[in-house]
C-alpha cells in the first residue's frame, strides 16, 4: 500500500507548512517594526487600517494553504478508499513529516524542527487559520480606535503562528514552542490595555497559571525521553500502543502531560486564569479563550491518546474524565449567576471545555475534537456578538444594563440566537451533535454517573445562556439614555454571519448517521463505540428535553411577570440562596489561593530574603568582614587619592610580568 | 590551522590597548572612549578568527600556543581552546565592545576607566585559555583588581563596601585554590604547573578530596553557589553598568569554568564523591535565588539574584553526569550572559534617565518608551526560558539531563522556571504597566540609536540560539563529553564527533 503515496504526488507539503505558519510569523514582525509607519485607506466612507489588511491577508493565505493540504489528503484517502462508512482503514494513516532543520542534538538525544502534516493537524489548522481570519476581520471593526492598533494584529498574526505550530508539532518540543508561544500572546493580548492595573495584573496570572501547567508538561517530556528515548509525538505513542512502556509509566507521564493541559485549557484546579484574561480586547478572548488556544490541552491529550490509553487500568483516563466533567459542572454553577456578559461566556468556555476532557476521556477522541470544533463556530461567534454588544454600549458590560437590544441590532441579535440556540444543545444547531456524541459515549461505556453530570451541565448550560440571551436581547430596553446602540460595521457582522451559519449546518461534518468527521480522524485518534437504534434516540431525545427544559426556566424567570416575582420572592438564608451567594462568589476559589498560596509564598519570600539572606548569611559575613577592616584597616585607606597609586602599582606589575615574559620566552609566535 | 595565532593575540590585545590608553593625554575623554571601542572591537574580530579556525570534530585543545616560560619552576606559556572555552572566549569579546558602549558617558576619569576595563578583558581571556595552571592563576587574581577598581570608584551608593566584599570573598576562596595548586605542582613529578602534566598524576582519592575542595572553594564563590553568594547582590548592584555586564555575562561563568575545567579533570574521584552536595547547592540556589529575587525592590539586585538561580541551573548541569546537563549547562553559561547581560544595559539605560533602579519609583513605562519596555519585556522573556529562545536551549538540556540520572531532583529545578515568571514578570509589570504614576516617569525619552546599536547584536544572538543552537551544540559536545566521562563513564556520548572512545548506550537509540 505504500506505493500510493508515489502515485499520487503528493503537493509540496514543506512550502505549505512553511506558508501557514511562516507567513503569520514574518507579519507579526514587520508590524511590530513598521506597523506604526502604515496608513489607512477608505472604503464607503470607512478609514480602514492596512495593518489589519495585512493581518487578514496573511491569515487567510494560511487559511488557503491549510485547504489545499486538506484537499490533498482527502484526495489520497479517497484514492485509497480510505474514507467510507466504517471503511477507514488503521494501516494507512497519511502522515508526512517536514523536516525543517535540525534544532537540539545532544549524545543520543535528537529532536528537529519537525512538523506533521495527518488528518488531525490538517483538520485544526482549518479551523485556526479559518476561524483567525474571520476574528481578524471583525478586528479591524472593533479595534480601528486603538492608538496601537497595528501592534494588536502583530499580537493576534503571532498567535496563529505559535497556536500553528503547536498543531503541526511532529515532536512535543515543537509543540511546547508553540504551547508557551500561544501563551506568551496570550499574556500580551490579555495585557494589551496594560494600563489598567487589572488587564495588566490578569494577564501576568495567566502567564503564571499556565508556567505551572508547563512545568507538568515539561516533567511528562522528560519522562518520555527517558521511557522512550524520543520526543517525536509518533514513536512515543507506537511505543504505548506496543507496550514498550509500562503501564504504571504511562499513567504517570499521561497524568504529567495532562498537568500541562489543565493549565492551558483551564480545567480544576487551574481555570482561574481565564475568566480574569477577559481585560484583553473581546475579539482576542473569542480567538484565543475560547475558540483556539484553550482548546490546545484537548488537542494535546488526544493526540497523545495512545499513551494515556497505556495507563495502567486505565487511571489516566478516568482522572481526565473526571476532571473534565467536574469542571463542565463547576464552570457551569458559576456561570449561572454571572452578570459580566464576557464573564459568563468565559465560564461557559471553561464548562464546554470541560466536555471536551470527559470525551477523551472516555477514549473518544474524536468526539472531543469535534465538539472542539462545533465550540469554536459557536463561542468565537458569541465573543464576538458580545463585543458587538459592548461596541455598542459603551464599552458595558454588565448584563443587567441591558436589554431588548435585538431591535436595535438585528444582526447581531439574530446570529447570537443561533449561538445560543447551538451551545444549549437544540437539534439541528451544532453543538447538539457534539455534545449528544460524548453524552452517548458516556451512556455506552456504563459511565453512568459521568453521563449523569454531563446532561446536568447541559441543563445548566441551556439555562446560563438563556438568562444571558434573554437579558440583553429580549425584552425592554435598559441601558443607559446617554447612548445610543447601532449595528456594527460590516467588517464586525460579516464575521457573525459566517459563523452563525456554521453554527447552524456545522453539525453536519459528523452526523450519527454520517460520521465523516470521526471516520477521517480514525486512522489518527481511533474509534470509540456509540449507542446505536433505540438507545441512541432515547439518549438524544432526553439530551434535548433537558435543554428545552433550561431554555424555558430561563424564559420564566426572565421574562415573565410571575417569574420575576418568583425571583424577588427568594427567601434569604434558604439553602438556594445559599447556593447562589456561593457561586456570584465564585465558591472563593481565588480567594482559598491566595490565602494558602500566594500570601504564605510572600511572606517566605521576604523571610527569605530580609532575614535568611541580609541578617543570617550576610550577618555572618558582615561580622568576618568587620574583623578582617578591623584589622588591616584597610577600607580608611580606600580613598580617592590612594586609588591612583593602586592603579598604577598594579599596571606596572602586569608590565614586569609581561616583560620577564618576553624575556623568557621571545616575542609570541 | 592559520600560522598566526589569534587566540594569543586576542588575549594581550586589550592589555596593550590598555597601556596605549594610560600613555593618551588627559585631556581628551572621547580619545580614550574611541580607543577602547576599537581595540575591543579589534579584539572580537580577532576572536572571530579563532571560531572560524576551530575544527568542531577535533576534540581537545587548539589553537594556542606553548612555550617555556620559567623552566626552573615548570612554568609555561600553554593556550588553547576546546568547545568550551571557545565559546567563553567568544563570549567575553563579544560584550565588551557593548560594555564600553554602555559605559560611554562615564565622566570621571575615563582613561582610567576603560584601561582597567580592557585590563580586565585580558585577565578574563587569558583565564579560558590557559592550559597552565601558574598563568591560570596569574590571569584570575588579574581579574580580580580591575574589577575592584571599577566597582569602587565607578560604583554607586555603597561602592566601598561592595567593592571590598567582592575582593575579600573571591580573595579568600583564591587563596585556598593556591594552597591546592601548589600541592598539585609539588606532587606533580617533575614539578610542573603545565595541565596536561598535572591530569597524568595519580593522587589517592583522600587527597583529591581536600584539594578539590581547595579549588571549589574559589570556583563557588565565583558561581557563586549558595551559600556563598551574597557578595554578589552588593557587588552587581553598586558597580558601572559595564561592570556589572562583565561581572554578570563573564566573571561568574569563571567560576563554572573552573569547575569544569580544573576541579572535575583534575580531581574525577574526588568530583564524583561530591556530586551530591554540589547537585544539592545548585538546586537549592536555583529555588532559593528565584525566591528572594521576588521581594527585591531594587531591579539590580533582582536581577542579581535571578542570575544567582540561573547559574545555579549552569553547575547543575554539570555535575548530574550526562552529556545533556553538561551540555546544557555550557550553553546556559553562554545565554545567560547574553540575557543578563542585556538586562544589566537595560537597567543602566532607565538609571540614566532617571537616577533610580527602585522598582517602586516606576510604574506605566510602558506608555512613555514603547520600544524600550518592548526590548525589555523580550529579554525577559529570553531569561525566563520562553522556547524559541536562548534560555530555553540550555536549561531544557540541563533539566533533562538531570532527569536522565536524578529523577527527584528535577522537581525543585524546574519549578524555578515557574519562580523565573513570577520575579521577572512581577518586576515588568510593577516597571512597564499600570498608569503612570510619577510625573518624571512621563517626560523620559525612548531609545536613542547608540543604545538600539549595543542591544541589537544581542537581540539577534537571543533568536539565533534559540531557533538554532546547532553550531554552538556542535562544538560543545565533544568537549562536554571529554569532562562527562569523568563523572559517568557510561555517560551517553553516542553520536559525538572527536570523543576518543565514546561508550555510548545503545538502549537509547
Amino acid at each position: 500500500m505504500d506505493l500510493s503515496a508515489s502515485l499520487i504526488p503528493g503537493p509540496d507539503y514543506m512550502g505549505l507548512t512553511a506558508t501557514i505558519i511562516l507567513w503569520p510569523l514574518g507579519t507579526a514582525l514587520f508590524l511590530l517594526l513598521f506597523g506604526k509607519r502604515l496608513s489607512t485607506f477608505k472604503v464607503g466612507g470607512r478609514e480602514i487600517p492596512w495593518a489589519g489588511v495585512i493581518a487578514v491577508l496573511t491569515l487567510l493565505r494560511s487559511f488557503v494553504a491549510a485547504v489545499a493540504m486538506f484537499v490533498d489528503i482527502v484526495g489520497v484517502e479517497l484514492a485509497e478508499g480510505a474514507v467510507g462508512h466504517g471503511g477507514a482503514n488503521v494501516e494507512n494513516a497519511r502522515t508526512f513529516t517536514v523536516h525543517m532543520f535540525d534544532w537540539m542534538q545532544v549524545g543520543g538525544f535528537a529532536v528537529g524542527a519537525d512538523f506533521l502534516i495527518d488528518q488531525l493537524s490538517v483538520v485544526l489548522a482549518l479551523v485556526v487559520t479559518g476561524v483567525g481570519t474571520l476574528i481578524a476581520l471583525y478586528s479591524i471593526g472593533y479595534m480601528h480606535h486603538d492608538p496601537r492598533f497595528h501592534r494588536y494584529f502583530a499580537y493576534l498574526s503571532l498567535f496563529a503562528s505559535a497556536m500553528l505550530m503547536l498543531i503541526f508539532g511532529d515532536n512535543l518540543l515543537v509543540t511546547f514552542v508553540g504551547w508557551e508561544g500561544v501563551g506568551l500572546c496570550s499574556y500580551l493580548l490579555i495585557g494589551f490595555w496594560f494600563e489598567r492595573p487589572a488587564a495588566a495584573t490578569a494577564a501576568k496570572k495567566a502567564f503564571i497559571v499556565n508556567r505551572i501547567g508547563d512545568f507538568s508538561f515539561l516533567l511528562g517530556m522528560f519522562l518520555l525521553v527517558a521511557a522512550v528515548g524520543s520526543l517525536k509525538i509518533e514513536d512515543i505513542n507506537a511505543a504505548a500502543s506496543g507496550g514498550q512502556i509500562s503501564g504504571g509509566i504511562a499513567t504517570i507521564a499521561a497524568l504529567l502531560l495532562f498537568g500541562g493541559a489543565v493549565g492551558k485549557s483551564a480545567q480544576i484546579p487551574l481555570y482561574v486564569w481565564l475568566p480574569d484574561a477577559m481585560e484583553g480586547p473581546t475579539p482576542a478572548s473569542a480567538l484565543i479563550h475560547a475558540a483556539t488556544m484553550v482548546t490546545a490541552g484537548v488537542y494535546m491529550v488526544a493526540r497523545m491518546g495512545p499513551v494515556f490509553l497505556a495507563s495502567e487500568g486505565d487511571l489516566a483516563l478516568t482522572v481526565v474524565a473526571w476532571v473534565g466533567a467536574l469542571t463542565a459542572l463547576w464552570a457551569a454553577l458559576i456561570a449561572c449567576t454571572e452578570y459580566d456578559i464576557k464573564r459568563v461566556l468565559a465560564y461557559s468556555t471553561v464548562s464546554q471545555l470541560g466536555y471536551m476532557f470527559l470525551a477523551n476521556g472516555l477514549g473518544a477522541f474524536s468526539g472531543g475534537i469535534f465538539h472542539l470544533i462545533t465550540h469554536a463556530f459557536f463561542k468565537a461567534l458569541m465573543f464576538m456578538g458580545a463585543g458587538s454588544v459592548m461596541h455598542a454600549l459603551a464599552n458595558e458590560t454588565d448584563m443587567r444594563k441591558m436589554g431588548g437590544l435585538r431591535k436595535v441590532m438585528p444582526i447581531t441579535g439574530a446570529t447570537f440566537l443561533l449561538g445560543w440556540l447551538a451551545i444549549s444543545g437544540i437539534v439541528p444547531f451544532a453543538g447538539f451533535w457534539s455534545k449528544d456524541a460524548i453524552l452517548a459515549a458516556a451512556w455506552e461505556q456504563g459511565e453512568y454517573a459521568l453521563w449523569g453530570i454531563g446532561l446536568f451541565t447541559a441543563l445548566l448550560t441551556a439555562y446560563y445562556m438563556s438568562r444571558l440571551y434573554l437579558r440583553v436581547f429580549e425584552g425592554p430596553l435598559k441601558h443607559d439614555p446617554d447612548v445610543h446602540p447601532h449595528e456594527s460595521p460590516w467588517t464586525m457582522w460579516v464575521p457573525l454571519a459566517v459563523l452563525g451559519g456554521l453554527s447552524v449546518v456545522g453539525g453536519a461534518i459528523n452526523l450519527p448517521w454520517d460520521l465523516r468527521l470521526e471516520h477521517f480522524l480514525t486512522p489518527v485518534l481511533g474509534e470509540f463505540e456509540v449507542p446505536h437504534g433505540a438507545t441512541a434516540w432515547i439518549l438524544a431525545g432526553v439530551a434535548l428535553c433537558v435543554a428545552v427544559s433550561g431554555i424555558a426556566l430561563a424564559r420564566f424567570l426572565f421574562l415573565t411577570q410571575r417569574g420575576a416575582e418568583l425571583r424577588a420572592r427568594l427567601v434569604t438564608g434558604s439553602w438556594l440562596d445559599k447556593l447562589l451567594t456561593a457561586s456570584r462568589n465564585k465558591f472563593k476559589v481565588d480567594e482559598v489561593y491566595e490565602a494558602t498560596i500566594q500570601r504564605p509564598g510572600h511572606r517566605f519570600a521576604m523571610f527569605s530574603a530580609y532575614k535568611v539572606d541580609a541578617k543570617g548569611i550576610d550577618g555572618v559575613v558582615n561580622g568576618a568582614g568587620a574583623l578582617v577592616a578591623w584589622l588591616s584597616d584597610g577600607v580608611r585607606r580606600l580613598q580617592s587619592g590612594y586609588v591612583r597609586n593602586y592603579a598604577a602599582l598594579f599596571l606596572l606589575g602586569v608590565v614586569v610580568l609581561l616583560s620577564a615574559l618576553i624575556l623568557r620566552v621571545g616575542p609570541l609566535g | 590551522m592559520s600560522d598566526l595565532r589569534f587566540l594569543d593575540i586576542a588575549i594581550f590585545l586589550p592589555l596593550a590597548g590598555a597601556l596605549l590608553i594610560a600613555f593618551l593625554p588627559r585631556s581628551n575623554a572621547n580619545l580614550a572612549r574611541w580607543a577602547a571601542l576599537i581595540v575591543t572591537l579589534a579584539t572580537f574580530a580577532v576572536s572571530i578568527g579563532v571560531l572560524v579556525d576551530f575544527e568542531a570534530s577535533l576534540g581537545g585543545f587548539q589553537l594556542g600556543s606553548e612555550a617555556v616560560w620559567i623552566k626552573d619552576w615548570g612554568i609555561s606559556y600553554i593556550t588553547g581552546v576546546d568547545g568550551i572555552s571557545l565559546w567563553m572566549v567568544m563570549l567575553t569579546t563579544f560584550l565588551m565592545p557593548l560594555g564600553v558602549l554602555a559605559s560611554w558617558s562615564i565622566g570621571e576619569r575615563p582613561k582610567a576607566y576603560f584601561a582597567l576595563l580592557l585590563a580586565l578583558e585580558t585577565g578574563m581571556l587569558g583565564v579560558f585559555s590557559s592550559l597552565d595552571l601558574f598563568l591560570f592563576y596569574l590571569f584570575w587574581e588579574v581579574t580580580l583588581v580591575p574589577m575592584y577598581f571599577l566597582i569602587g570608584m565607578w560604583g554607586y551608593g555603597r561602592r566601598i563596601y561592595a567593592a571590598m566584599k567582592f575582593f575579600l570573598f573571591t580573595l579568600v576562596g583564591s587563596l585556598l585554590m593556591l594552597v591546592a595548586i601548589m600541592f598539585m605542582y609539588f606532587a606533580t613529578e617533575p614539578n610542573s604547573f603545565s595541565l596536561t602534566d598535572m591530569l597524568a598524576t595519580e593522587l589517592s582519592s583522600g587527597t583529591q578530596r581536600w584539594l578539590f575542595l581547595g579549588f571549589f572553594a574559589s570556583f563557588a564563590v565565583k558561581v557563586p553557589l549558595v551559600p556563598f553568594h551574597t557578595w554578589l547582590p552588593d557587588a552587581h548592584t553598586e558597580a558601572p553598568t559595564a561592570g556589572s555586564v562583565m561581572l554578570a555575562g563573564v566573571l561568574l561563568k569563571m567560576g563554572a569554568y573552573g569547575l569544569l575545567r580544573f576541579a572535575i579533570p583534575l580531581f574525577p574521584d574526588a568530583a564524583r564523591y561530591f556530586v551530591p552536595l554540589i547537585i544539592a547547592l545548585a538546586t537549592i540556589g536555583i529555588v532559593y535565588g528565584a525566591v528572594v529575587a521576588i521581594v527585591q525592590k531594587d531591579l539590580k539586585r533582582l536581577i542579581a539574584y535571578s542570575s544567582v538561580a540561573h547559574l545555579g541551573f549552569v553547575v547543575l548541569g554539570m555535575f548530574v553526569g550526562t552529556v545533556q546537563g553538561m551540555s546544557g549547562g555550557i550553553l546556559q553559561m553562554v545565554s545567560h550572559g547574553l540575557s543578563t547581560g542585556a538586562l544589566f544595559m537595560l537597567v543602566g539605560m532607565l538609571y540614566e534617565r532617571r537616577h533610580t533602579r527602585q522598582i517602586a519609583d516606576f510604574g506605566g513605562l510602558g506608555k512613555t518608551i514603547p520600544i524600550f519596555s518592548g526590548i525589555f519585556l523580550f529579554v525577559v522573556l529570553s531569561s525566563i526560558g520562553l522556547p524559541g529562545l536562548n534560555g530555553f536551549v540550555g536549561e531544557f538540556l540541563v533539566l533533562l539531563g538531570t532527569f536522565l540520572n536524578y529523577r527527584w531532583w528535577v522537581v525543585p529545578a524546574a519549578f524555578g522556571v515557574v519562580l523565573a515568571a513570577i520575579y521577572l514578570l512581577w518586576a515588568y509589570q510593577r516597571v512597564f504597566q499600570g498608569p503612570v504614576t510619577d510625573e518624571a516617569n512621563a517626560r523620559i525619552a525612548d531609545v536613542n540609536s547608540r543604545e538600539v546599536a549595543m542591544l541589537a547584536p544581542l537581540l539577534v544572538l537571543i533568536v539565533a540560539i534559540g531557533v538554532y543552537p546547532k553550531p554552538f551544540l556542535d562544538r560543545i559536545n565533544p568537549a562536554a563529553c571529554r569532562v562527562v566521562i569523568q563523572l559517568d563513564p557510561d555517560a551517553d556520548c553516542s553520536r559525538i564527533e572527536g570523543v576518543v572512545a565514546p561508550r555510548a548506550h545503545e538502549e537509547d537509540e
